[in-house]
């Protein structure tokens, strides 16, 4: 009972991350027709926002402590913080120690003027093109971006942690009546999927009680007719798309205590968010939410040993199996509507 | 068409014949040569195979430092590092029989493809006469192979599978690097002083060859000591999130968790087990512990704090006191501003005695120089006195046995030695059933 409840702990927080990235991948091919293969990039560019802020906030100067020496026996050169230096050591420490929620706020502008300078500067040219040219243009874009933070940052995973606060784990099961130790998850885990319910809710909200969110389902409803309106669909289109890569980039974000930033995780995570499109329906928000969650659940129990014992290797393939499946027997997915990708 | 003579079957004739001459590896074509890539009177290219792009490749560009600093040392330039401290003298900094040191280098981004044709392109291409680097088994067992076929020597960088000097050995290759075996056998008495020969240990295993010899080595030592094996789980290489198999744990009956990962996947499952709760849990009665069997300074940074307190095994490390790491680390420290990491040392390592081979051999040609590191003892490079076995060409030296710091003086300070295990302990017969299998087969001198 203990196991099967902490994998769908698990499952929630894994799903969190594939809800996220496949919310921002429906918004943007349901009301702009674009498969966005760059999308996973904005997910890894969120969470090298988060290490970057660590690293500005971790800039230091050098201060030469005689009393020690180095590795090889020289004076020691210690660092010091410059926001140590400014705000006091207390106040700098804490200013570092809260550097990955710190970067939310630095994040939301950042990624949108990434997904705004992504649209007007490449993805536009692509809106009559076919699917296969789209895939192509942003499958390169993706690998051109990972390129370059790779060159900036190194091959290896970069360790950012949570505050302080939030590092350690929490007794679930012992709030439920449990034995000691019998659930234990991370507080970081659980923030997470926090966050990422507040944000698949403001996204939600948004689109439901607002006239922008009004005229972007008419928009995924029935393109052209909004387009007759007279309404300027190319500034919403931008907006569009920035509001994706700001879903994908906090993803990414939040995501850095869990997973430390490495320049393939955006790949690592797209092929799995496409899974999850397409299982929850193309174009339909609640299914990719509604998807990314069972996806994430069904993965955590196929990585029981139990179920490894049972069939060897469906901790693997159990995402396309469950993809294959749903394709077979429901053609446009859990949630599509009739004609999305049918034409 | 007014040439009577070349008619269409003359012409079909010398197409073929051209196609597979330009098909066949020049390796085996050039006939006048004594043996492949014979230097000439003035320089001798070696080949720096390493991981530049891929999950390892931090590992590869600190392969490639200490490379280029054993160039330089070879070439009488810089502070001359473990030429020094070397017990064998016949390296003068003059390069290699009078001939000046010259490296090409290649990219094995981590797969064996990949390697197989960077190193191909460095033997035909470039002439290198000799293959160094790597930073995984599979990558080393398949250049091993290719150098094999082709005539030159392979001196193996960072690869620790049994298979490499087992199963897959060959002539023509050298390994100075550790192996799993040798990792169990150093860590299982300290693991058995530390936490008790009563354990119930739980294995989560990298997918591939590395991680199934490593299991089986570290679970059999530690086996031998009394401990007990409750699960063996295979995971996927390059999981990311690792929480799925790592929650089970707690509740299958196991106090121990041993990571058989490497690279960022054990930064990845070590954060995630500790933010899982696991240091601070308790099972059968006592502290849950977590055992890393192959630990590098370079993984250790990447996993933070999580890795203090955490036993491991290590081939080589800078804070050791002998007169040849100190040299090596000096050297390094002064030229790059860091510490250098094991695959560094073990690379920088293979160069020399390459290097030293072919000078006491006095000759160039592979097989002169197999028979001179064959059963070669030395000194001076680190880890103590040392044997290159004939037998399977093996290196056999005291195994490092550490933990993580848990107040480190700097940044590199990040793994204490707790044990340095004597090379006795960790010796085994060629034919060990972890070994078993292999057939070193006869030098190959190419051409």
């Amino acid at each position: 009972m203990e196991a099967i409840i902490l994998q769908i702990l698990n499952g929630l927080d894994k799903g969190s991350a594939y809800a996220l990235i496949a919310l921002g991948l429906t918004l943007i091919f349901g009301t702009l027709g674009v498969v966005n293969f760059a999308h996973g990039a904005l997910f890894m560019i969120g969470a090298f926002v988060a290490v970057t802020l660590n690293r500005i906030f971790n800039l230091s100067f050098t201060v030469i402590d005689e009393t020690r020496t180095d590795f090889l026996g020289n004076p020691m050169q210690v660092e010091v913080p410059y926001v140590e230096q400014w705000f006091g050591a207390e106040t700098g420490a804490a200013i570092i120690d809260w550097s990955v929620p710190l970067a939310i706020i630095v994040a939301i502008p950042i990624m949108a003027l990434i997904g705004i300078a992504m649209e007007r500067g490449l993805i536009k040219y692509f809106y009559k093109r076919p699917h296969a040219d789209q895939i192509l243009v942003t499958f390169g874009l993706a690998i051109v971006l990972q390129e370059i933070v790779k060159a900036f940052y190194g091959a290896n995973p970069i360790p950012t942690p949570a505050p302080d606060a939030f590092r350690g784990s929490f007794d679930v099961g012992q709030l439920i009546g449990f034995e000691p130790f019998a659930i234990v998850y991370p507080y970081w885990r659980l923030v997470y999927f926090a966050f990422a319910a507040i944000v698949i809710g403001a996204v939600f909200a948004f689109l439901q009680f607002t006239t922008f969110g009004m005229v972007v389902r008419a928009g995924m409803a029935d393109r052209e007719t909004v387009g007759i309106l007279g309404i300027d669909i190319d500034k919403r289109f931008t907006t569009m798309f920035a509001i994706a890569a700001i879903v994908a980039g906090l993803a990414g974000v939040m995501y850095t205590p869990i997973l430390s930033p490495n320049y393939h995780m955006g790949m690592d995570f797209l092929v799995l968010s496409f899974v999850v499109v397409v299982v929850g329906g193309m174009g339909s928000l609640g299914g990719a939410v509604a998807a990314g969650f069972l996806l994430g659940v069904l993965q955590s129990f196929a990585s029981m040993s139990q179920v490894i014992d049972l069939i060897p290797g469906i901790n693997q393939v159990i995402i396309y199996l469950v993809a294959i499946i749903v394709l077979l027997t429901r053609p446009r997915g859990l949630m599509g509507r009739k004609g999305v990708m049918e034409e | 068409m007014t040439d009577k003579n070349l008619s269409r079957r003359g012409l079909l004739k010398a197409g073929a014949a051209t196609g597979v001459a330009l098909a066949t590896p020049t390796f085996f074509t050039g006939a006048a040569r004594a043996f492949t890539n014979e230097p000439g009177s003035s320089s001798v290219t070696l080949g720096f195979n390493v991981p530049q792009t891929g999950p390892y490749a931090d590992e590869g560009a600190d392969e490639l430092r200490a490379q280029q600093l054993a160039v330089e040392h070879l070439n009488g330039e810089g502070d001359g590092g473990m030429l020094n401290t070397f017990s064998s003298q016949v390296l003068d900094g003059t390069g290699i029989l009078g001939r000046r040191v010259e490296y090409v280098t290649g990219d094995t981004q981590t797969s064996s493809d990949a390697a197989r044709s960077s190193a191909r392109s460095m033997i035909e291409r470039d002439g290198a006469i000799m293959v160094t680097g790597g930073s995984s088994s599979g990558v080393a067992v398949a250049v091993q192979a290719l150098c094999q076929e082709a005539g030159i020597i392979f001196m193996a960088g960072l690869t620790h599978s049994n298979d490499t000097t087992g199963k897959d050995r060959k002539a023509n290759g050298f390994r100075h690097f550790f192996n799993s075996y040798m990792s169990g056998a150093a860590l299982a008495p300290v693991l058995a002083n530390a936490y008790g020969t009563d354990r119930n240990a739980y294995y989560l295993t990298a997918d591939y060859n590395w991680g199934y010899t490593t299991e089986q080595a570290v679970r059999e030592a530690t086996e031998a000591v009394g401990w007990n094996t409750v699960n063996t789980v295979l995971t996927p290489v390059g999981a990311g999130d690792f929480s799925s198999y790592i929650t089970p744990v707690l509740g299958s009956g196991a106090d121990t968790l041993v990571l058989v990962h490497y690279g960022g996947d054990m930064v990845n499952s070590l954060t995630q087990a500790v933010q899982f709760g696991l240091r601070e849990a308790q099972a059968n009665g006592r502290d849950f512990e977590i055992i890393v069997p192959l630990f590098s300074r370079l993984m250790a940074s990447g996993a933070g704090e999580a890795i203090q307190g955490i036993f491991g095994s290590t081939n080589w490390h800078w804070s050791l006191p002998d007169a040849g790491s100190q040299a090596f680390t000096r050297s390094f420290g002064e030229k790059y501003g860091f510490p250098p990491s094991q695959a560094a040392h073990t690379c920088y390592v293979q160069t020399l005695l390459y290097a030293d081979a072919v000078t006491r051999a006095g000759s160039f040609n592979p097989c002169a120089v197999v028979e001179a590191l064959e059963g070669f003892e030395f000194d001076g490079l680190g880890n103590g006195p040392t044997l290159y076995r004939a037998e399977d060409h093996q290196c056999f030296k005291d195994v490092l046995v550490v933990r993580g710091k848990a107040n480190p003086d700097n940044q590199f300070d990040l793994l204490e030695i707790v044990e340095v295990t004597p090379v006795e302990q960790v010796t085994y017969a060629p034919d060990h059933p972890q070994f078993a299998g292999g057939n070193l087969g006869t030098c190959n001198p190419g051409a």
